[in-house]
Order: structure tokens, then C-alpha cells, then sequence
């Protein structure tokens, strides 16, 4: 039979490939893993008692003075995450577009074989996850969702919101959420950046999603049910 | 056996398919997939009704002609899960399946790999990727002598073992995002693995990468389904070495 020829379109530069927006949102994806690792110390920081808690908020805030001014230090960190969200959520979102175009006409028995529950989660996880940052920022930082009452400590802001069953679950499921994108982003991110170009390596980026997963959500789970359950009071 | 078969069935390029369903009663369980096939076609030639149309040829696992979605599974492969190794629709035999079973038969779904007619598709997509990069440029006339430049093992095995892709697409197949990395991750480690891929090995990853793109084929997003559907049993770290290839192109 005839071949079809193509109209040549303009040709993808590398970093505008599908596998350049991949390294975008490896890369950003990466920035945040380094970031929810250092919130967590800092919300581990309960544990010492309020007094510590509130002193660590306040020192994020003093942090590199006198040569930054107040609220410098949180402010340079605060941008570089926006860019990182804006580069992994746009990135996320031209590949879900890309792949929904390449099959536009969908099996009508469709069984997966190898995929993790994690994997095929996130997108729609990643979209709630987005969803629950918003939430968290209203909460934490822009102070508009008062739970449990209005206080000026951090400390005592925490431990009042988290006596609330109801705020601790949307805490607890966020961060199943969050264990989920993690276990397949950062084997995924392992194997965009070409890390894992043997078995082992595969194996080795794979347990490292795992644990961070497991990390990560348990580290940041301590101080909700903690308080919650009356261990931190 | 008694099997019925759930076929799709499309008139041409452009003509809207619909499932079919078509009862066999004398299938005998060593007779491969595709001989199945041809004795449904046989059949439905006496009745007069057209035959179902699909691609073979070798019928050895070797030439990458043959390819459908058997069960949701192209090749009806699930990288062992099923206990059954990895093979081509050709290769796959009735006994693999229960006496009574409905089978249900799709073509490959991707945008890039177009319907022609029932079962088969137009795989061009997958000759303008390797005409755009997957091959080495050498000077005809005088064939240098073969062990005159010598490899290390190593890359030798593993530029072997990738290069038995047999480009039949059951990766684009079998991925969520109809991505061909896998079969683009097999040629560009099978070349970038030896010494006669070195001179092209940064303009290659570009080029094929573009064209990939270009073709209308989705971005891989590491979930490894394309694996556990290769016949040739591609592993997932060629994706890997793709990438790797891609960013190191760009500070070339």
C-alpha cells in the first residue's frame, strides 16, 4: 500500500520535547521533595514543646539578618517554589494534554499489567494535592481559615486546628496523597534525569521512592495525630 | 474449544468501527492466535461475509508484522504476570486460553498509528523516526573489517539485546500516553552502546526525539506498561538512557 507522507511541521527543540518538559518537572519536582523534607523538621519541631515551635517559625523569619531584611530569607525560598510549581504544574499539564490527543479513540478492554496505583494516580493526585496546598496557605499562612480558633503563637494555632478530628482527616488523606505522588515522582524523576539505566538502578530509584513516600507522610502525620490523639498538647 | 471472539470492525480509514462477535466451535488449543484467525476467515469466506482483515508474516516472532490487543493487552502479553512469557501475537497459542473464553480483539489505538482497515494499522510513524536519526552514516565501497574496532563487552551485550526490538509498536500499544519511548529508547541505546554511533550519537537523540513528537505519539510518564508488553522483553532503563542521551545533547 501507498505511505502517507507528513507535512513537515516545525521541528520540537529538545527542551520543548516531551521529554524536556519531563526534566522541567523532574527537576522542579526534585526542589520540592528538598522542600517538604525541610517542613517537616520544622513542623517536627512541636515534639521540643510551643516555645521551640514558635521560635523556629520566627527564626525562618530573621533568617540571614542583618543582610537580608526581615522575612528575606522566607521570601527568596518562596519564590523559587512558585517557579518550581508554575514549571511542574504547566509541564504536567501540556504532557496530560499531549496524551490524551495521542489516543483519542480509547480500547474497549483495557487491562494494566505493570502499573502501580501510585502511577495511575498522578495526575488527578497531583491536581488534589494543588487543591490542598491552596487550602493549607489559607490556613497557615494567609490566616483566613480559622480552625479552632484565632491565635497569635503558630504553635498554639497548630495544636488548636488539630484537636478538630475533621482537619486532622483532610491532613491525613493529603498526605496519603502526597506518599503517592512521591513513591512514582521520584523513581520517575530518577529515570527522566537517566539515572536508572541499569536493573539495579531501576530497583534502587524505585526503593528510594518508597521510603521517601513512607518518610515523608509519616514524619508529617507525627503532629496532627499527636495532637489529636492528646500525646502534644 | 468453543471460544467466541469480540472482533473490531472497520471498513476503511475514515469508516466508523463497531465490535463484532463471531462464534468458533473447533478450535483446536495448538493452533497459534493468528491460525485461529484464519479459520474464522475461512469460514466467513463460504458465508460470503468479508474476512477479517490483519497483518502477519514471518509467523515466526521475529519480523514484527503481526500485532493485536488481545484482552486489553497487546500480544496478549503482561511481562510474565500471567505466567506465560512474552511473545508476538503469532507466537501466543489457543491453549492460553479457556474453553468457553469470549476473546475480544483490538487493533493498536494511537493517533500515530492510524486504522486502515479492521485490525491493521499504518506503523509509518515508526520508519519516519528511525529515517529521521536511527542509523550510522559510512562510506559504501569498502566494508572495513568487522573486529577492526573493538567493543567492550559489556556494550556489546547490551546494544545486542536491545537491538531485538523488532519495532511492532506493542509498546505504543500498551502505554497510557500511546508513547513511543520505548521503541525510540531501544534504537537510540542500541547505536549510543557502540563506536560506529558515536559521530551522529547527539544530532540522533534530537532528530528522532522530534520526529517522535511530531508523529503524534504521547510523552512516557515511567509507568512501565510498555515492558511487560515487549515481545522482546525491552527493559525500562532504555527510557532512561534515552533521556540521558537528550539532556547531554543539549550541552553539545
Amino acid at each position: 500500500m501507498a505511505t502517507t507522507t507528513l507535512q513537515k511541521k516545525k521541528p520540537i527543540s529538545p527542551m520543548h520535547s516531551t521529554i524536556g518538559l519531563k526534566l522541567m518537572m523532574a527537576v522542579s519536582g526534585l526542589f520540592f521533595v528538598l522542600y517538604v523534607l525541610l517542613h517537616m523538621y520544622g513542623n517536627l519541631k512541636i515534639l521540643s514543646g510551643r516555645a521551640a515551635f514558635d521560635e523556629y517559625a520566627h527564626h525562618l523569619r530573621i533568617l540571614g539578618e542583618p543582610m537580608l531584611p526581615y522575612g528575606g530569607a522566607l521570601w527568596i525560598f518562596r519564590i523559587l517554589l512558585l517557579l518550581a510549581l508554575v514549571a511542574h504544574v504547566y509541564s504536567a499539564f501540556t504532557l496530560w494534554k499531549g496524551a490524551g490527543e495521542a489516543r483519542s479513540h480509547k480500547y474497549a478492554v483495557r487491562s494494566a499489567a505493570a502499573a502501580t496505583v501510585s502511577s495511575r494516580w498522578m495526575r488527578w493526585g497531583g491536581v488534589a494535592l494543588l487543591a490542598f496546598v491552596v487550602f493549607h496557605l489559607f490556613q497557615f499562612t494567609w490566616l483566613q481559615i480559622n480552625v479552632g480558633g484565632e491565635f497569635s503563637s503558630p504553635a498554639a494555632r497548630v495544636v488548636a486546628a488539630f484537636g478538630v478530628w475533621w482537619l486532622t482527616l483532610i491532613y491525613v488523606v493529603a498526605l496519603i496523597a502526597l506518599a503517592m505522588h512521591l513513591r512514582h515522582g521520584v523513581w520517575s524523576a530518577c529515570q527522566t534525569l537517566g539515572y536508572t539505566s541499569t536493573a539495579r538502578a531501576r530497583r534502587t530509584a524505585n526503593a528510594a521512592g518508597i521510603v521517601l513516600a513512607v518518610v515523608v507522610a509519616g514524619g508529617f502525620l507525627i503532629p496532627p495525630l499527636g495532637i489529636l490523639f492528646g500525646a502534644i498538647k | 474449544m468453543r471460544i467466541k471472539v469480540r472482533i473490531w470492525r472497520q471498513d476503511g480509514p475514515a469508516a466508523q468501527g463497531k465490535l463484532v462477535d463471531y462464534d468458533l466451535d473447533d478450535i483446536s488449543e495448538d493452533m497459534s492466535f493468528l491460525e485461529m484467525l484464519d479459520v474464522l476467515n475461512e469460514d466467513l469466506n463460504e458465508r460470503g461475509v468479508e474476512p477479517v482483515a490483519f497483518d502477519s508474516d514471518c509467523r515466526e516472532g521475529i519480523c514484527g508484522m503481526c500485532g493485536l490487543v488481545i484482552n486489553g493487552r497487546p500480544h496478549g502479553n503482561t511481562g510474565g504476570r500471567d505466567g506465560e512469557a512474552n511473545t508476538t501475537t503469532c507466537q501466543l497459542h489457543m491453549r492460553s486460553f479457556a474453553d468457553g473464553e469470549t476473546i475480544t480483539i483490538e487493533p493498536w489505538r494511537a493517533d500515530a498509528f492510524p486504522v486502515i482497515r479492521d485490525l491493521v494499522v499504518d506503523r509509518t510513524a515508526f520508519d519516519r523516526i528511525i529515517a529521521a536519526g536511527g542509523f550510522i552514516s559510512a562510506n559504501t565501497g569498502s566494508a572495513p573489517e568487522a573486529h577492526a574496532v573493538p567493543v567492550e563487552k559489556k556494550r556489546a551485550d547490551r546494544a545486542f539485546d536491545v537491538a531485538t526490538c523488532i519495532g511492532c509498536g506493542a509498546c505504543v500499544a500498551a502505554c497510557p500516553n500511546a508513547s513511543g519511548m520505548l521503541f525510540v529508547g531501544a534504537k537510540i541505546t542500541h547505536l549510543a552502546e557502540l563506536p560506529q554511533g558515536q559521530p551522529e550519537r547527539w544530532t540522533r537523540v534530537q532528530a528522532m526525539v522530534a520526529e517522535h513528537d511530531a508523529d503524534g505519539f504521547g510523552g512516557c510518564t515511567n509507568i512501565g506498561e510498555c515492558s511487560a508488553a515487549c515481545p522482546k522483553d525491552i527493559p525500562l532503563d532504555v527510557i532512561s538512557t534515552l533521556n540521558k542521551d537528550l539532556r547531554r545533547s543539549m550541552l553539545h
